[in-house]
């Protein structure tokens, strides 16, 4: 298929950027949409000019590297896909697709569709971990039974990725449902109730001091998620603070 | 205690707070109005009940004001806040693809209700206060009527058909507000979603029959006078 | 210099607890005088840098990927190894030790994976204390899976991506060093040398990938836990950006590379559905306990299927060649990988191939779905049922076991493998080959150490299911952290290394005019020109099977591909700046002298072993007809080869194996 793409394009950090059209031809159906930019941009290093940059690792959906805003959705129009696993039939011939990085002030664009996620990482600095030291000599793995509902609980919220589609399809650029997803994973394990309070609000803080926005839960988040984390996960950092602050 | 609702979250639990608090008195609001379209004569028994009891007036009454004006306030500071989280917008948002119009408008639909309230309060808590505070006169009464003044007040409002459609018009607003907002707030106190699902059902009831309610308050007292 | 593989003395079961106890210990007060760089932050890198910190010293991480936490470990799905016996099914350190090295094809060092084994437990109690998700049973207790090549079920896992949970672990351990400000954190940066001061390595050159800096980084130690080099074959199961540019670069410094050949081939991925595929995906081994594989026995019926005059399904039973069945009817469909997959080969290379590209063959569930169905309707007393109840029974407990994998299929191939068999085809997985390092994990450059997928220890020439997280792990949080406070011992006098000195200076030009010649060049082609060009050498004849002619010729080829690459290489852009490209660009180069080497190490193994087949050793007669055939009176070593200059030229060193524990024997299937 024959299709017209309409991407961002952006030196670097300091200056502007703007929609820049592009036209790319024999697209096959069976494409994963990331194979449809490496096409574009052969296309363009083999003219020339400068390829379009964008983040990717993995291609199979779990380094969270990703993170494209197609067509006005993060990761585009499948569910529970990130782009490297989106593929090109949800498309039609003659399609125009409007191609954008993430965007939040938290999330600044570097170049083209590579945005800084750093703030992500920071957030985990100030607290996404159970203080325990790498010894090896902690008591046996079986020592304090896990019931199989909490374990599946927090393996769920677990699966969490950290590509920031959340942020990204938030109208407010929240990022409740990654930091959420993170306290109920340790909030959820007895190793993790031991320091919950203190990491809850440590989060938190970073979270505002980021400049992520408030949550107004509309449930963006939950749908966009590519591995469906659930809204329950920040109904439960909400009372987690709530126990902690009180 | 005190940084918690400087947090993110803690604004949050503020906003749904005073949600549950305008929640309820939409409630009580709307339970006493209803007395109108049955019984005149208890409405204004209670109309003057609550005129004039000093725990309604000196207590509940500046904690809802207090209320009122926090949740606006709390709401364009957020809206603020939010819209600086994301200086440069999209290009395409598809934003109907993962939430509902509600969700996504609560400011505008905020907005037409704080318009509301703004004539509300010219129709009847700036005279009432006029006659009270300024006035002196805490009788009830007015001079050619039988009986309290409240229900009389209340019909004289609803002649007008250009009040009684702006009328109308709000309470759809506010049954839009309500549609997000009623299991919103539930959310942000960290309801959980077990409880959520007939929450919802709840909230979807409350935020249809109240406005529901209202309108059909205006719209009786319209075409029966 | 002599290989000098530095085992401990002693029967092998104390060698681990004797060497701790007699090595040189650094004190914690100036252990925050010495700094480590450690390049890589997957789970041997992350594991590593969050000991190490922990431990007191300054350590620098360094990782290309926006994140730690992104590292390529995160895809690894099934799970992994420790000798635990909470089942009670034997399991011990010794069995684990026994089945590794056998897994191998008695191709690893003794004393390494004898110690992998002892310490496989201490990694799962960590992982819990950390917060691991593990899976658990009713009881509240953890639970196990069995996989394959192993008579036990000791294989812990976290749904279908242990691998990813692990790593958020290592992640976590990180996180709270970095908060304490004792891991400096340089993320979406690349090594691009190691620098060597007086014979030692004493830092790295590396360039920031946002902003095009070349900076110089000193420590008194450089660690390298960069992860395998599967991408030399351009399409792998590995991530876009994995590469072995650090191992390759600290080769050409003086680290010895080891058994380059030892390649993992996994039978069990999703086929290339045309030229512009980008990675290739792989399905879980697991899908091979119900599936059955075949091709159509004739002709016809391939030529059919592949212009869709034919579905699979219309074929009858007669029609169809189960070859794995009918070559190995003791394993049938759960051979080892390498066996698997070098039969998926020949059925292919013979034109019985069932997908547009020839190179795919069937995974059918049809069977179980019929004999789950029956054993259902069985249990629910459904007499007579219909074969559409069957259907349905059996179907439901197949969506139970692989619900995910089928629809990670679908999404991919937009085919429903409830209705037709799976299409799948061998894809490079994992390569047991890498940086040689000795008992400490340290490679033939003093202060160098080499840890994870990147080094060569303890997978020998096939590795098993479940062990590379549990091989990571090991190394960064309980080997590495113990083996270089001993070296370390000798530096507490050293203070801070300069970088302002010639050594850095001279390394930092290097760095400095290889880039500019990529950004000056102005070629013609691109860099993935190169690269899958280079791929299809190394996949025709130096991929599942191998030969003497086939590898001569791949060692001309690759040396032409290299020589047409630096003449006419295209990277646009500047260096100053994000440049994918660039950084392609340099991970191509080093792959194009890698790849020479690695199908030189394959023609000088004149054995078939493990991953590596080669067509001239096979058993020529009896049962085993065919099969691949180690010849252990000559090949039962490591092969270290030293760099010296061109691929071609590197001198080989041997590091004789010895086997006191294990009884060496040929592993057959029939």
């Amino acid at each position: 298929m024959n299709l017209t793409l309409k991407i961002w394009r952006q030196k670097d950090s300091k200056t502007k950027g703007r929609m820049v059209d592009y036209k790319v031809t024999e697209i096959s159906e069976h494409m994963s949409f990331l194979e449809m930019m490496d096409v574009l941009n052969e296309q363009l290093v083999n003219s020339g000019e400068d390829p379009v940059a964008f983040d990717h690792d993995c291609r199979e959906g779990i380094c969270g590297m990703c993170s494209m805003y197609i067509n006005g959705e993060a990761h585009g129009p499948d569910r529970g896909v990130t782009t490297c696993q989106l593929h090109m039939r949800m498309f039609k011939d003659g399609d125009t697709i409007t191609i954008e990085p993430f965007r939040a002030t938290a999330f600044p664009v570097l170049k083209d569709l590579i945005v800084d996620r750093s703030s992500f990482d920071r957030i985990q600095h100030a607290g996404g971990y159970i203080s325990v030291n790498t010894s090896g000599n902690t008591q046996d793995a079986n020592a304090i039974p896990i019931s199989k509902h909490a374990a599946d609980e927090a393996m769920d919220a677990a699966t969490c990725i950290g590509c920031g589609a959340c942020v990204a399809s938030c109208k407010n650029s929240s990022a409740m449902l990654f930091v959420g997803a993170k306290v109920s994973q340790y909030a959820l394990l007895p190793q993790g109730q031991v320091e919950a309070a203190d990491r809850v609000k440590n989060m938190v803080a970073q979270m505002d001091l980021e400049g992520f926005g408030n949550c107004t839960n509309t449930g963006a988040c939950e749908i966009e998620c590519p591995k469906g984390i659930s809204l329950e996960n920040i109904a439960r950092m909400n009372r987690e603070l709530m126990k902690a602050s009180i | 205690m005190g940084g918690f609702f400087k947090s993110s979250i803690g604004r949050k639990v503020a906003m749904a707070l005073s949600a549950f608090f305008l929640m309820f008195f939409l409630l009580q609001h709307f339970a006493i109005n209803i007395l109108s379209v049955f019984s005149p004569e208890l409405f204004n028994e209670v109309s003057h009940f609550m005129g004039t009891n000093p725990l309604v007036q000196f207590a509940l009454q500046p904690v809802l004001i207090f209320g009122v004006v926090f949740h606006f306030i709390m709401g364009f500071v957020l809206e603020i806040k939010n819209k600086n989280a994301r200086k440069i917008a999209y290009v395409k948002n598809n934003g109907a693809a993962n939430s509902s119009w509600m969700s996504r408008n609560m400011i505008y639909s905020g907005l037409a209700i704080l318009a509301f309230i703004v004539l509300h309060f010219i129709d009847f808590w700036f005279p009432e206060i006029n006659t009270k505070y300024i006035q002196g006169d805490w009788s009830g009464t007015i001079e050619g009527v039988e009986g309290f003044r409240y229900y009389e007040e209340l019909t004289h409002k609803f002649v007008s058909p250009i009040r009684v459609g702006a009328y109308v018009l709000a309470f759809v607003f506010l049954a839009l507000h309500l549609l997000h907002g009623f299991t919103a707030a539930f959310q942000s106190m960290g309801a959980s979603t077990i409880r959520k699902k007939r929450l919802q059902s709840i909230g979807k009831a409350y935020s249809i029959i109240i406005p529901l309610g209202f309108i059909f308050i205006a719209l009786y007292h319209h075409f029966n006078h | 210099m002599a290989l000098d593989s530095k085992v401990p003395k002693g029967p092998i079961q104390d060698k681990w607890t004797d060497y701790k106890n007699h090595i040189d210990l650094v004190n914690p007060a100036n252990k925050r005088h010495i700094d480590i760089i450690v390049v890589g932050t997957g789970l041997a890198g992350g594991s590593a840098a969050a000991t190490l910190a922990e431990l007191g010293y300054n350590v620098k991480a360094f990782c290309y990927q926006d994140s730690p936490r992104r590292a390529h470990s995160i895809a690894a799905q099934g799970g992994i190894n420790a000798a635990k016996n909470y089942q009670g099914d034997g399991d011990s350190t010794y069995r684990l030790f026994y089945d590794t090295v056998k897994g191998g094809d008695y191709r690893s060092r003794e004393a390494n994976v004898y110690r992998l084994a002892e310490v496989s437990t201490n990694i799962i109690d960590q992982c819990v204390a950390q917060g691991v998700p593990f899976a658990r049973d009713y009881g509240g207790l953890l639970d196990n899976r069995s996989f394959g090549g192993v008579l036990v079920s000791r294989t812990f896992y976290a749904k279908g991506q242990t691998g990813q949970q692990l790593l958020l672990g290592a992640y976590s351990a990180m996180n709270r060093q970095i908060a304490r400000g004792k891991i400096q954190m340089y993320n979406r940066h690349e090594m691009l040398d190691v620098v060597k001061v007086d014979g030692k390595a004493r830092g790295i050159i590396a360039r920031n990938l946002i902003t095009g800096e070349i900076e110089r980084h000193s420590a008194h130690a450089v660690v390298v836990a960069s992860g395998g080099y599967g991408n030399v074959y351009f399409l792998s199961t590995n991530a876009m950006g994995s590469n072995v540019t650090a191992g390759w670069k600290i080769h050409k410094k003086g680290a010895y590379f080891a058994n380059p050949c030892y390649t993992q081939i996994h039978p069990t991925c999703i086929p290339r559905s045309g030229d512009y595929q980008s990675k290739l995906t792989l399905m879980s081994e697991s899908l091979r306990n119900d599936g059955r594989i075949w091709v159509p026995k004739n002709m016809e019926d391939v030529m059919a299927i592949r212009e869709g005059r034919k579905k699979p399904t219309d074929l009858s039973e007669d029609e169809r060649d189960y070859y794995l069945e009918r070559r190995y009817p003791a394993f049938g469909n759960l051979v080892p990988r390498d066996v698997a997959s070098r039969a998926a080969k020949e059925r292919c290379d013979a034109g019985y191939g069932v997908n547009a590209t020839g190179e795919a063959v069937y995974l059918d569930f049809a069977s179980a779905i019929q004999r789950y169905g029956v054993e259902q309707a069985k249990i629910h007393n459904i007499s007579n049922p219909s074969k559409e109840k069957v259907y349905e029974l059996g179907q439901a407990i197949v969506e139970e076991k692989y619900g995910n994998l089928f629809q990670m299929y679908e999404k991919i191939v937009d085919e429903n493998p409830y209705e037709t068999p799976m299409m799948i085809y061998p894809a490079v997985h994992y390569t047991m080959g890498g940086v040689w390092v000795d008992y400490n994990l340290m490679t033939t450059i003093p202060g160098c150490y080499c840890i994870g997928e990147a080094n060569f220890s303890d997978h020998g020439a096939n590795r098993l299911g479940a062990s590379a997280l549990m091989q990571g792990l090991a190394d960064g949080y309980f080997v590495l952290p113990y083996t270089i406070g001993d070296y370390l011992s000798d530096d507490i006098r050293t203070g801070k290394i300069s970088t302002d000195t010639p050594e850095f200076e001279e390394a930092e030009k290097e760095v400095t005019d290889r880039i500019n010649f990529f950004v000056n060049n102005k070629g013609t082609k691109s860099v993935d020109y190169f690269h899958k060009k280079l791929g299809k050498v190394m996949w025709d004849k130096a991929g599942m099977s191998r030969n003497a002619e086939g590898l001569i010729e791949a060692m001309a080829e690759i040396k032409a591909i290299r020589e047409e690459f630096w003449k006419e290489v295209s990277v646009p852009g500047t260096a100053a700046e994000i440049n994918p490209e660039l950084e392609k660009a340099g991970r191509v180069a080093d792959f194009l002298e890698l790849g020479e080497l690695f199908a030189k190490d394959a023609l000088m193994r004149e054995e078939s072993c493990g991953g590596h087949f080669r067509e001239e050793s096979a058993e020529e007669s009896g049962p085993q007809k065919g099969e691949a055939k180690r010849n252990d009176k000559d090949f039962a070593f490591v092969a270290a080869w030293e760099y010296k200059g061109e691929p071609a030229d590197a001198v080989l060193h041997k590091e004789e194996l010895e086997f006191k524990d294990i009884e060496l024997k040929q592993r057959s299937y029939k």
